[in-house]
């Protein structure tokens, strides 16, 4: 499987990463090779098999009761945020 | 009073010297933290050593063991991988993109450790994000092994093996995605433990690959590794994945002989690409557990060789849903002055990731993309239980699994950094454990060319207390364990 830079560039949008010009060649290299070792699968015979998503079979999702468990504490949470104004996160204008 | 310096000692001595008041454990904690931070140009092991917080910490320790309100780790000091959220304290995952981040919560694995008594003596550094291993991923450069500081400690649990094999602190978590607990404690001599998936709680530790990833432990012997667990492990209903089991005493299970004990050696673990003097030590190793009244069984895990391409869809693909959460809105990096809010995304995530977390969010997205879904990820997640089966299987006719942990010992810095796929094969030996879930660990076994090799032991889901038995039981006849670099005594 090869890759090349429109490639890398388009798969860079969809993860939305900014690449840097001189990235994407390396990208567009070891992204190739990792496609081509991955290819080995094909070797696998797999018609008929399950594919496993969790490693312990047989679990189920928890449930719980619906109640409130946790306290507001989006104050404390927003001192991590690059920028915050009125409680709310700030953002670039999306709406012109 | 023993002449032993304190550093030297395990986990399981030093809370009985603290027990019995032989030192304080403000004593203790001010040792190691001089340690700490003397090591700290050397080897580049932590990213915050928090001194002030751990002697507060300490001396309230002191106060517990004072007042006889102390449990069996009260006053014992450890060190955190920068992976687990602690409250008050930075947690950086080894990135740039969380330089700047201060928790407001505590993981469950820290919650419980500080239950139990432990002083935090700070944070190791790490691969970023675990995705690396040879700690060179990290935006706060390298780690260093303790045995040759030209060579690398392995990875993702670098900074935290190297604490432990230079006796900076007794012990200290990590985490294990695909042998980022085991290869380090290979490549710096000491032991290491990846439990069942599921075992401990995943809340608050810095998701990379959700089902794959499990939170454990590296000390200096089985002892050490049994105590520390018994403390992290358990049911918590914040982590959807963990298991409602009782943690069994790991301590007290140690004292089960390996007599009987029936050992299957993988076939396929030793290929060609094994290195001859690493494989003399591991046949050394089994010949010691012979003479303990084990038996030596053949076993093949045929499926086993496509763990390194199955890993490498199904951990990209994963990592690169969890790694959209950072977003440079609500916490982390944020670009300088974004056009819009695309450019903003964009470029605080381009600035904020390293190489490789860029190289595995693009591989994970390109294997989930429409038209490419089918081909890559749900083969491998076929293949995936083709090679958990092969596990399912042997363990039919075997109590453990035994084979190396790395192919190599400690290479030197530099070496696979320009090449992913020759670092990803590293883990060769190591990802099986991961996909299928099981525990393993890995406890050193002899040096090649003065640098440290490792023996791998995997067993069943929840076996922990029959892997840790089997690893006490080659450390009483063995000494490698006990082994420290000559410069760190």
């Amino acid at each position: 499987m090869s890759l090349n830079r429109s490639d890398i560039e388009n798969i860079a949008h969809l993860a939305r990463l900014s690449l840097r010009e001189d990235e994407v060649a390396g990208y567009v290299e070891t992204l190739g090779n990792i496609l081509a070792m991955v290819g080995q699968l094909d070797r696998a015979e797999t018609g008929g098999i399950e594919p496993m998503a969790h490693p312990l079979a047989g679990l189920t999702q928890r449930l719980r009761v619906d109640e409130a468990t946790e306290n507001d504490r989006h104050a404390l949470y927003q001192q991590n945020a690059p920028q915050v104004e009125s409680g709310l996160y700030v953002v670039p204008k999306v709406i012109e | 009073m023993s002449a032993a310096p304190l550093h030297s000692r395990g986990l399981a001595a030093l809370a009985s010297g603290l027990a019995q008041r032989e030192f304080s454990s403000v004593e203790l904690t001010r040792h190691l933290l001089g340690r700490l931070e003397a090591a700290q140009p050397q080897l580049n092991a932590m990213v915050s050593i928090t001194g002030e917080a751990a002697l507060a910490a300490a001396a309230r320790a002191d106060g517990a063991i004072a007042s006889g309100r102390a449990g069996p780790l009260t006053g014992v000091p450890i060190v955190h991988k920068d992976i687990f959220c602690t409250e008050g304290v930075r947690t950086t995952c080894g990135s740039r993109m969380l330089d700047n981040f201060v928790s407001p919560y505590d993981a469950t694995v820290v919650a419980n450790l500080k239950a139990a008594g432990t002083v935090m003596l700070g944070k190791a550094n790490m691969d970023e994000f675990a995705m690396g291993s040879s700690n060179e991923t990290s935006w706060f450069g390298p780690v260093k092994n303790p045995w040759n500081t030209a060579m690398v400690p392995g990875g993702s649990s670098g900074g935290s093996a190297a604490v432990v094999a230079a006796r900076l602190a007794p012990a200290a978590t990590a985490t294990d995605t695909g042998g980022s607990i085991r290869q380090p404690a290979a490549l710096t001599g000491i032991t290491g433990l990846k439990p069942t998936y599921g075992r401990v709680s995943r809340y608050g530790m810095i998701a990379f690959a959700s089902s794959l990833d499990q939170a454990g432990v590296l000390a200096a012997s089985a002892e050490d590794c049994a105590l520390l667990l018994g403390a992290m492990a358990g049911f918590d209903p914040r982590d959807s994945t963990s298991v409602d089991q009782p943690v069994p005493d790991y301590a007290a299970a140690l004292a089960t002989p390996a007599k009987g004990l029936r050992i299957g050696l993988v076939k396929e673990f030793f290929d060609q690409g094994l290195d001859a003097e690493n494989e003399r030590q591991l046949r050394a190793a089994f010949a010691v557990y012979e003479k303990l009244g084990a038996t030596l069984v053949d076993v093949s895990l045929p499926n086993v060789g496509l763990s390194v391409p199955t890993y490498y869809v199904v951990a990209p693909a994963e990592c690169s849903s969890n790694l959209a959460r950072f977003d440079g809105v609500r916490f982390g990096h944020r670009c300088d002055q974004p056009r819009d809010l695309l450019d903003l995304y964009k470029r605080s995530r381009g600035e904020g990731f390293g190489a490789e977390v860029k190289r595995r969010i693009m591989t994970g997205t390109y294997v989930l993309s429409a038209g490419y879904y089918d081909a890559y990820y749900l083969k491998a997640q076929r293949v995936r239980q083709l090679i958990s089966a092969d596990f399912v299987r042997a363990f039919e006719h075997v109590d453990v699994l035994a084979g190396p942990t790395s192919p190599t010992p400690a290479f030197p810095l530099g070496a696979k950094t320009s090449d992913p796929i020759t670092m990803y094969l590293n883990d060769i030996y190591t990802i099986g454990a991961n996909l299928a879930g099981v525990p393993a660990l890995s406890i050193p076994c002899g040096f090649v060319h003065d640098l440290p090799v490792g023996l791998q032991l995997v067993g069943p889901h929840f076996s922990e207390a029959k892997l840790l038995a089997a690893a006490h039981a080659f450390q009483q006849e063995t000494d490698w364990h006990a082994r420290v670099p000559a410069v760190w005594q």
